[in-house]
């Protein structure tokens, strides 16, 4: 599959079309009244993104602010049960918990030059709305997150961080009431804020440019690991690169860094909310991409106990690597989910988020089989820590 | 294709497909109360540019069991009362989950005349274009929208333009705001079509100030939410006619 593979690597994960298209995915499927605006940030992130000042503003406050580079940890006693080698990406250290916080200050940096007085932003489980809160604190600006009612009612606690953030929290109502449509109802505030608002998507999908900015404010966790590993692994590169996805972005971010090189890539989906396992090409939240829906076109709701990949769509750039063959997407349950947390918990001492304990889960089902042989090496982005889960964990209902 | 009347402003009132059992006895009471064509909305789950009380009529209209082809199947039974031509309005989903030549061909087949799709903007509308045929797929313009887009647009656009009143989504409105007539204005030098004021029209007197500047009016969320509190065909019918009237009366 590799040497199939490989005369593509070159051209993949790179900028896309000028259309925003990854072959046939993604692109900008927005009311005529948001295209000003995506054109806008398009413009002016493609200036920012070459720009050195920009890039070195951002690179300083991922360093002092976010606590960046994050640390590659070997999982010794997970790996010697294993009889593989686990690399863990640590983005459950970051500032505010989760990889979130790295698109949020590329982002809010960006609306900043834009002259843009405030963020908007979509959440699911509220770590990006926490990301977002935090960094509209941080750089002055004001922030509005869009949660839905339901998800308000299982993540109290973000609730509670982002207002204390001092961002204003506004429950969706409407629908599933959950990260769906929230998003929604973000691009519905958009259009009557455009003018002062800038909107922060946290996840590689949305309109042109956003899952393509998104990833590239993500590589940095790719790129690091890259770095990290050629000085833990003899053969420089893991054999395995593995992530969960949700919408996407922490596996956008890490397969940036090894794309390029002979390793596997696996996403992992929740079995609850698997559009690259279980659905068929639609067209959401201004991106074509695989789409969890009825043979109408309603779109279906996933069902996943990790609100974070509680999302029907992924972004398009996934749906194209699948297609590719060059990342390969695999599911994993509650129910392992919860296992893998917990056998990471006992044997290193790391409580990771539900969202990347589906990642950790397909290492422990897949090791010792052909799917992921005994000697491997596998790198494991960890998205997220579990702090947030602990009232699920603990079959409360918070 | 859709053929609208020139001698006079256009009224056209939107329903939502299936929102409820007699949803096509409002459709003929609109239509007798003076409307020139009527946008039937395909209801889709994740209705990005509609505001409350149409996201609501979908939600309501996709519980009831209203499919495409529900709907399609309720309007042949009133076919043979139907005057004016029907335009559909849906979401780019609906029409991706057939694929665009299928979808196209069975709203032609089903008589409809227009299309539109508020999440298809002009740059992302080759495919519907090229299986669109004598359906009219209508393009929008909203008050952000630069000059260059806007000949565009009204270069793409068939049947008629649709001119986005507000920076906002579908609702009613009190007032018809200086950026509608800006648009209007805007188009009706760029365009021999029809230039269609929708957004925030829900009585005489907009219907009137809109009629001064544009060639006439899409009419939603007023209709949609006397339908969703019970309003009954008649009742509808007087909404109708005000609205006709504002029309009738408008200076231009």
């Amino acid at each position: 599959m590799d040497v199939a593979v490989r005369p593509q690597a070159a051209t993949v994960m790179r900028e896309p079309s000028p259309a925003g298209r990854f072959g046939e995915y993604g692109g900008r499927y927005v009311p005529e009244s948001l295209v000003p605006a995506c054109r806008e940030v398009d413009e002016a992130f493609r200036a920012a993104w070459s720009d050195p000042r920009f890039r070195s503003q951002l690179t300083g406050l991922l360093r002092a602010y976010a606590g960046r580079p994050t640390a590659l940890t070997p999982a010794w006693r997970l790996s010697a049960e294993l009889g593989v080698t686990v690399l863990l990406k640590r983005e459950d250290l970051v500032h505010t918990g989760s990889h979130k916080i790295n698109n949020v200050l590329g982002q809010a940096l960006l609306a900043r030059r834009m002259g843009k007085k405030h963020l908007l932003a979509e959440t699911g489980a509220g770590q990006h709305g926490v990301a977002a809160a935090t960094a509209a604190a941080l750089l002055g600006l004001g922030c509005t997150v869009f949660m839905g009612e339901r998800d308000i009612e299982r993540q109290a606690l973000n609730v509670h961080r982002m207002r204390m953030l001092g961002a204003t929290v506004v429950p969706v109502t409407t629908g599933s009431r959950t990260l769906k449509d929230a998003c929604s109802e973000a691009l519905r505030h958009w259009v009557t804020t455009v003018d002062d608002a800038y909107y922060c998507v946290g996840s590689v999908i949305g309109p042109h440019p956003y899952p393509w900015m998104v990833r590239e404010f993500q590589r940095v966790i790719g790129d690091e690991a890259r770095a990290q590993c050629a000085e833990h692994l003899p053969a420089g590169t893991p054999d395995y690169v593995v992530a969960c996805v949700g919408g996407g972005s922490n596996a956008a971010g890490t397969f940036a860094g090894f794309v390029d090189t002979p390793a596997r890539l696996i996403g992992v989906e929740a079995a609850g909310g698997a559009p690259l396992s279980d659905g068929v090409p639609g067209v959401l939240h201004g991106f074509r991409s695989q789409l969890l829906q009825d043979d109408d076109g309603q779109v279906r709701e996933a069902h996943s106990l990790s609100a974070g990949l509680d999302y029907p769509g992924v972004g398009p750039e996934h749906a194209y690597l699948r297609d590719l063959g060059r990342a390969r997407y695999v599911t994993a349950d509650d129910d392992e989910a919860v296992a893998a947390l917990h056998r990471l918990a006992r044997t290193e001492g790391i409580l990771c988020a539900l969202e990347s304990a589906h990642a950790v889960a397909w290492v422990l089902r897949a090791a010792g089989t052909p799917e992921l042989p005994a000697g491997s090496t596998v790198l494991v982005t960890l998205s997220g820590r579990g702090d947030k889960d602990m009232p699920t964990l603990m079959g409360e209902t918070c | 294709m859709l053929s609208l009347r020139k001698d006079r402003k256009l009224f056209l009132p939107y329903v939502t497909g299936g929102v409820v059992p007699q949803w096509t006895d409002h459709l003929l009471a609109l239509q007798d109360a003076g409307a020139d064509a009527i946008e039937v909305g395909l209801p889709f789950s994740d209705p990005m540019l509609d505001g409350a009380v149409v996201q609501r009529a979908s939600d309501q209209a996709i519980a009831r069991g209203a499919t495409v082809d529900a709907i399609l199947a309720d309007l042949d039974r009133i076919r043979g009362d139907l005057r004016v031509p029907l335009i559909a309005f849906t979401y780019t989903n609906l029409v991706e989950r057939r694929g665009a030549d299928r979808f196209c061909a069975m709203l032609r087949e089903h008589g409809f005349g227009g299309l539109i799709l508020p999440d298809l903007p002009v740059d992302e509308a080759g495919p519907v274009l090229a299986a669109a045929g004598d359906l009219d797929l209508v393009q929008l313009a909203a008050p952000a929208t630069p000059p260059d887009r806007l000949e565009r647009i009204c270069a793409t656009s068939r049947g008629f333009v649709y001119a986005v009143s507000v920076m906002g989504v579908t609702g009613e409105r009190d007032t018809l705001t200086a950026e509608a007539y800006g648009l209007a204005g805007r188009l009706k030098a760029l365009t021999d079509l029809p230039v269609l004021l929708g957004f925030g029209i829900s009585g005489r007197e907009q219907a009137r100030q809109a009629g001064a500047v544009a060639d006439g009016v899409a009419v939603g969320a007023a209709v949609m939410r006397r339908i969703l509190d019970g309003a009954t065909p008649a009742d509808l019918g007087t909404l109708a006619t005000e609205i006709r009237a504002g029309l009738d009366s408008a200076q231009v």
